[in-house]
């Protein structure tokens, strides 16, 4: 009789288990497909450009990245990146903590002008700085009468690196403090710190890694922005060239592959950090977060 | 006077989360504020440390008028229902933050933390992170946190309510222990009654912003204000009667009316252990069916079920269950030896009234 009844209850128990997982197969199905998937269109193409780079050798390269022009390039879209980022840093930071941790009107219309600038096409948004301070433009006359140039000049490029560049920082820190709430700023201020000493010593370590993953992330669109920065720049070549600019014109010109390569190659120096700081949220979040995450809070007023 | 509050109200955006709230915590006492999930008990404990500003009235820590004193100038320790450990910082670096924000030397600062390590039983973990601590131990190191630069009051927001139920009779256990070794003036909050009864000094009761009443555990118990205080602590039986011939009744059940007139409504209300039950049917005045048995640990809850629809909850002791050989669908006789008339809100309760005194001993009074 018992015999009957533990042989019964163990073949039900296999039946459920089986019924909970996903059966090898889809599993590795699925990753085949996202593996395949990213090698041939993400990875290969990578790939090409950093040995097509080098395919005339280094000096070839090296010289291909010291020309003047190439130089002014480089330098311009370094002076972009170093403007618009940190501009955009204080942004993301402060509207990430107004989002995230209070109470307002027009808190929906912050959040959606945040990322309103994914849902624009870059070229529209030059087109957009050249009807506000185009010759022709809303402030054309104003500015033209005053000698100030931001079309065709580096404050138009910076501009509208900005604007593009807009929503990264505060898209990856609101989550971020989202999750964390409020508890540990108000346990700074009872045991005696100030505003500042919270911030510099409690909000901004608990955001630390999605606060580098925003920044890299802007860093590189900043860098890497062509259509919006193309509208507005004027190709001017040695003044208003950034990078993409560059590897374009170069295209066009017919220079020759590598040439173009190695600027491309350039461009993505900054994908390896990528990675790294993408790795380093996952492990922080399975240990720290999920243990305050997973009780529900007693609200109390 | 450690704490006084007078006449404190709050309003979050035109709802008043606190009405008029006026009552003092000694200097060394452990003071409970109770109530049900928003009754601005919480409310009242963010304004004592300054997270909260009231809307009127005054908050005195010391004798000192401080609602114009920030968090930070109130000399208070604070300790968040989630703890709000800095889960960036190690225990060391946790506990030593107030002190370094105080500017304590550094030597003062390691000595301090040996100490307090030492009192909470949490040597060897300082460079320990939050989230590779024990429910019971995060606890500990907040607390240790709150207490470091020798505050004048701790303050505990539901400090039992994010352990499981296992550990958190230790830690109730553990804070009285606390309390008594370090006497430093506690206020803390909870949902409980049973929690805020084991470990308190004094209670005070909030409903929906209104204190309700103040009183030591056995004074709330024996002598509730009012109806919603008798409810709330502890389980009671409450029956809408009605007054006939001098007594109030409901179904089969009569209870004393002296003095009342003839159609008279009256709330009466007993507790659970006030109920004696036998299974000698003949023994008491009332028949009833036992419906059904809850398992409470020591002491059983049965819910009796009269001839005319009416339930009665009754507490006896898992010995007296079986002595009487009692189930499920048994049939029962009972009596009630002591109820009250209870007074709806504010007006005061009348004493409880005796109804039989021919009383056998029974086991498990008071609970």
């Amino acid at each position: 009789m018992t015999g009957i009844i533990k042989t019964s209850s163990a073949a039900s128990v296999k039946q459920s288990r089986r019924g909970a997982e996903e059966s090898p197969l889809a599993k590795w199905a699925l990753i085949a497909v996202a593996l395949a998937f990213s090698l041939v269109f993400l990875l290969l193409p990578l790939v090409n450009v950093m040995a097509q780079a080098f395919v005339k050798g280094w000096a070839c390269y090296w010289s291909s990245l010291t020309q003047p022009d190439s130089r002014a390039a480089i330098r311009l879209t370094l002076i972009v990146a170093a403007i618009s980022v940190p501009l955009n840093v204080l942004f993301g930071l402060a509207a990430a903590w107004a989002i995230a941790k209070f109470e307002f009107r027009g808190k929906s219309l912050l959040v959606t002008l945040i990322d309103l600038p994914f849902s624009v096409s870059p070229v529209v948004v030059g087109l957009m700085f050249i009807v506000l301070f185009g010759l022709q433009g809303f402030f054309g006359k104003w500015l033209g009468a005053h000698g100030i140039k931001i079309i065709f000049a580096v404050p138009g490029i910076v501009l509208a690196t900005i604007f593009i560049t807009f929503p990264f920082v505060a898209r990856e820190l609101i989550p971020v403090m989202q999750a964390t709430g409020t508890e540990q700023e108000q346990a700074a201020l009872t045991l005696g710190a100030s505003g500042w000493q919270t911030f510099w010593h409690v909000t901004l370590p608990s955001v630390k890694w999605g606060l580098i993953y925003g920044i890299i992330l802007c860093n590189a669109r900043a860098m890497g922005e062509f259509g919006a920065v193309s509208v507005v720049s004027g190709h001017i070549i040695g003044r208003t060239e950034t990078m993409p600019l560059r590897v374009e014109a170069l295209y066009q010109g017919a220079t020759g592959a590598s040439t173009v390569a190695a600027f491309c190659r350039g461009e993505l120096a900054g994908a390896p950090g990528l990675v790294y700081a993408g790795d380093q949220d996952f492990p922080r979040m399975e240990t720290g977060e999920r243990i305050s995450g997973s009780r529900s809070r007693i609200v109390d007023r | 006077m450690s704490i006084e509050l007078k006449n404190v109200s709050k309003n979050f955006g035109g709802v008043a989360a606190v009405n008029n709230v006026t009552f003092s915590v000694k200097e060394g006492e452990l003071m409970a504020l109770l109530g049900p999930s928003g009754g601005g008990k919480t409310t009242v404990l963010r304004m004592i440390a300054g997270l909260e500003m009231p809307t009127a009235g005054d908050v005195f820590i010391r004798g000192r008028r401080v609602n114009d004193l920030s968090v930070q100038q109130r000399n208070i320790g604070f300790v968040f229902q989630n703890y709000a450990l800095f889960k960036n910082m190690n225990v060391f670096k946790n506990i030593a933050f107030g002190l370094q924000i105080k500017k304590w030397k550094r030597a003062d600062v390691r000595e301090r933390i040996a100490e307090l390590l030492n009192l909470f039983g949490l040597e060897g973990l300082d460079r320990r992170y939050p989230h590779q601590l024990s429910g019971g131990q995060r606890q500990r190191v907040a607390i240790a946190r709150a207490l470091a630069s020798k505050p004048s009051v701790l303050l505990l927001d539901e400090p039992f309510g994010a352990v499981d139920a296992r550990i958190r009779q230790e830690l109730r256990e553990w804070l009285v222990r606390l309390h008594h070794e370090l006497n430093v003036t506690t206020i803390f909050v909870t949902h409980d009654q049973e929690e805020a009864m084991e470990v308190a000094d004094r209670i005070v009761i909030f409903s929906r912003g209104v204190l309700e009443q103040v009183g030591t555990p056995r004074e709330i118990y024996d002598q509730p204000a009012n109806e919603f205080v008798a409810r709330f602590i502890g389980v009671m039986n409450v029956l809408e009667t009605e007054v006939r011939d001098g007594k109030a009744r409901i179904g089969e059940l009569e209870f004393p009316a002296h003095g009342q007139m003839d159609g008279q409504k009256l709330r009466i209300g007993f507790r659970p252990y006030a109920v004696q039950i036998s299974s000698d049917l003949g023994l008491y005045q009332y028949q009833a069916v036992l419906r059904h048995t809850f398992f409470l640990g020591v002491l059983l809850r049965v819910e009796l079920e009269l001839p005319s629809g009416l339930t009665v909850r009754a507490r006896m002791t898992k010995e007296e269950y079986s002595h009487q050989g009692l189930a499920d669908g048994r049939r029962v006789s009972f009596q009630i030896r002591q109820c009250r008339v209870l007074a709806r809100e504010e007006a005061a309760l009348p004493a409880e009234t005796d109804l039989s005194f021919q009383a056998p001993p029974l086991l498990g009074e008071n609970i």
